[in-house]
């Protein structure tokens, strides 16, 4: 900032009223944050310099613990198994959640929805609340009554796939370009014929994109359901991470990593053959 | 016909590298492209469901049960008896969740001043390739590991508390505004650059008079998009990292005290404040992302 004020007062000879206005703005902002900063830090009882100070050691501890050793890797059999499973789970979740999000996308969006605005309005609320409902509401609810297993974890990331994918296919038939749509109206199409002649294969680049992206956000977020149910790739770095095996929770979050950027390696390679 | 094809994919990388963004490609390659990316992630689906361990639970009844759980969460919200249990006060909602906004704000103003730094140095069209390149790598790693995963290795690396959870989720926020912050910088025009670098302006009266004005809306609105993120992050994160908020307080009413119905009042809770933070999150994204565009 010493640089921006530096040339600030340097041609504050021009119109002084002006620039000591705009200098006085920028320190008020900085002020007025610095002011919120400590507040939610005091609130949330965080210390900045306790935190700052032990990011070093907890980074060289870290190193020297969850380096995965040679004793870990008979373990990698597992941890890949786990893995691929999550990873598998994750695409399902997205396509499953792709079908109903697709249809009430179009059902919802502006451009190609149906006539009722308050139709439209309810499909945005509901997909709203699916939406924000916590992840951890979802999935202690249905370990309730599905109980610890795979199937409990594909469906809490599919509940929560569905809200955030609405969110973003409503986005995309919002911004359609309406052209083709009011063209193929004008002469007499059908409802549905305009949903599949224009609307869908105006926006199938963009949602198959989104689609990509929710595989890979799904993959971390599996991670934490996994945690919740007791499933997948979380669960086992649950495990390592409770017995105190940190060599091998070491070796599911490098797992992960090389997982993850390799998807989206993939993802962005399609994404761009797409376009 | 192929060496059209070639001849249109060497042009549509020469006008990638000068634009930065556009990218075109053969109608064929383009037509292939999408049945072949569904076509994977349906056998996919396929694969997974086939392999899939369903347990021994009967399906049908459990989703009934799963329905009329999901009936007294969100129809039947209580704390206090008969259908709540007294286990929390509305005042140990309301600090909670006092408290989990607190963290989200610390964490989104700590990895936006993190991120400025970095997102400049990431930058195509302010620092050099090399540079770029390793931040940008360094980035896509750090996004990878999970919000959680950070978390948890911070809690046994510094011990539990707002410290450890505080810095494991602006460890992925950090990762995102670099991101986000960076492709803002590189859509700036290059002529405004060149201009006040022909002037002698130096490094930063070039960021702090041409790249600051341009985008502070932007970075402003990424800005607010991801403290909703963290918002939701320090919700689920507030479980595991021991630093309390509302999260743990949802955890205990559903895994210790399985009560459904205290569950629905602290939903609703966070429902509240999500939905005020997307209401605003939206207005600034059609403000100033789209229609910068």
């Amino acid at each position: 900032m010493s640089a921006g004020e530096a040339s600030l007062t340097a041609s504050a000879a021009y119109d002084p009223s002006w620039f000591r206005r705009r200098a006085l703005r920028t320190a008020a902002a900085v002020a007025g944050l610095v002011a919120i900063f400590v507040i939610a830090a005091i609130i949330c009882d965080f210390n900045i310099v306790y935190a700052i100070g032990s990011i070093p050691a907890a980074f060289s501890w870290l190193f020297v613990n969850f380096a995965p050793t040679a004793a870990s890797l008979e373990q990698l059999p597992t941890i890949l198994t786990e893995t691929v499973s999550t990873a598998l789970d994750s695409v399902a979740a997205t396509v499953i959640a792709a079908i109903p999000g697709i249809a009430l996308g179009v059902l919802g969006s502006r451009t190609v929805g149906v006539e009722s605005a308050a139709v439209r309005g309810l499909i945005r609320g509901v997909a709203s609340v699916v939406r924000n409902i916590p992840m951890i509401a979802w999935a202690l609810l249905l370990l309730l009554s599905f109980k610890q297993n795979e199937f409990t974890g594909f469906l809490a990331l599919f509940l929560t796939t569905v809200g955030q994918l609405l969110r973003f296919f409503l986005d995309t038939f919002d911004e359609i370009s309406t052209g083709p749509i009011e063209a193929l109206r004008s002469c007499g199409a059908s409802y549905w014929q305009v949903v599949f002649q224009a609307g869908i294969p105006l926006a199938s680049a963009s949602l198959m994109s989104w689609m990509l992206y929710m595989v890979e956000t799904n993959i971390r977020s599996a991670t934490l359901i996994g945690l919740l149910t007791g499933t997948g790739i979380g669960f086992s770095f649950q495990i390592y991470y409770n017995s105190m095996r940190y060599d091998a929770a070491g070796l599911v979050v490098v797992v992960t990593v090389i997982l993850v950027i390799l998807i989206e390696l993939i993802s962005n390679h399609a994404r761009r053959s797409m376009i | 016909m192929e060496a059209t094809i070639r001849l249109s994919r060497a042009t549509a990388e020469t006008v990638e590298r000068a634009m930065g963004r556009i990218r075109l490609t053969s109608r064929r390659a383009r037509n292939l492209a999408m049945p072949v990316t569904l076509g994977v992630l349906a056998a996919l689906t396929l694969v997974t469901f086939t392999r899939m361990r369903m347990g021994e639970v009967d399906l049908v009844q459990a989703s009934a049960q799963a329905l009329s759980d999901f009936w007294a969460m969100m129809a039947e919200p209580a704390l206090d008896p008969p259908l709540g249990a007294g286990h929390f006060t509305w005042e140990t909602v309301g600090y909670s969740m006092l408290s989990t906004v607190a963290i989200s704000v610390v964490c989104t103003m700590l990895s936006a001043v993190v991120s400025f730094p970095l997102a400049l140095a990431a930058s195509q069209n302010l620092s050099n390739p090399t540079a770029s390149y390793i931040v940008k790598g360094f980035v896509a790693v750090i996004r990878a590991v999970p919000t959680i995963l950070w978390v948890l290795v911070f809690t046994v690396a510094i011990g539990l508390g707002a410290e450890a959870a505080v810095l494991g989720i602006s460890f992925h926020s950090i990762a995102y505004l670099t991101k986000s912050y960076s492709e803002s910088f590189e859509e700036i025009d290059g002529g405004v650059i060149e201009a006040l670098r022909a002037s002698g302006a130096s490094f930063w009266q070039v960021v702090f008079q041409a790249i600051c004005p341009a985008t502070v809306p932007q970075l402003l609105s990424w800005t607010f998009i991801r403290f909703e993120i963290n918002f939701t992050n320090a919700v689920a994160v507030g479980a595991f990292a021991g630093a309390g908020g509302i999260g743990y307080q949802l955890f205990q009413a559903g895994s210790r005290y399985y009560n459904l119905h205290e569950v629905g009042v602290i939903v609703y809770a966070c429902l509240l404040v999500t939905f005020l933070l997307e209401f605003v999150s939206v207005r600034l994204r059609r403000r100033y992302i789209l229609e910068a565009r």
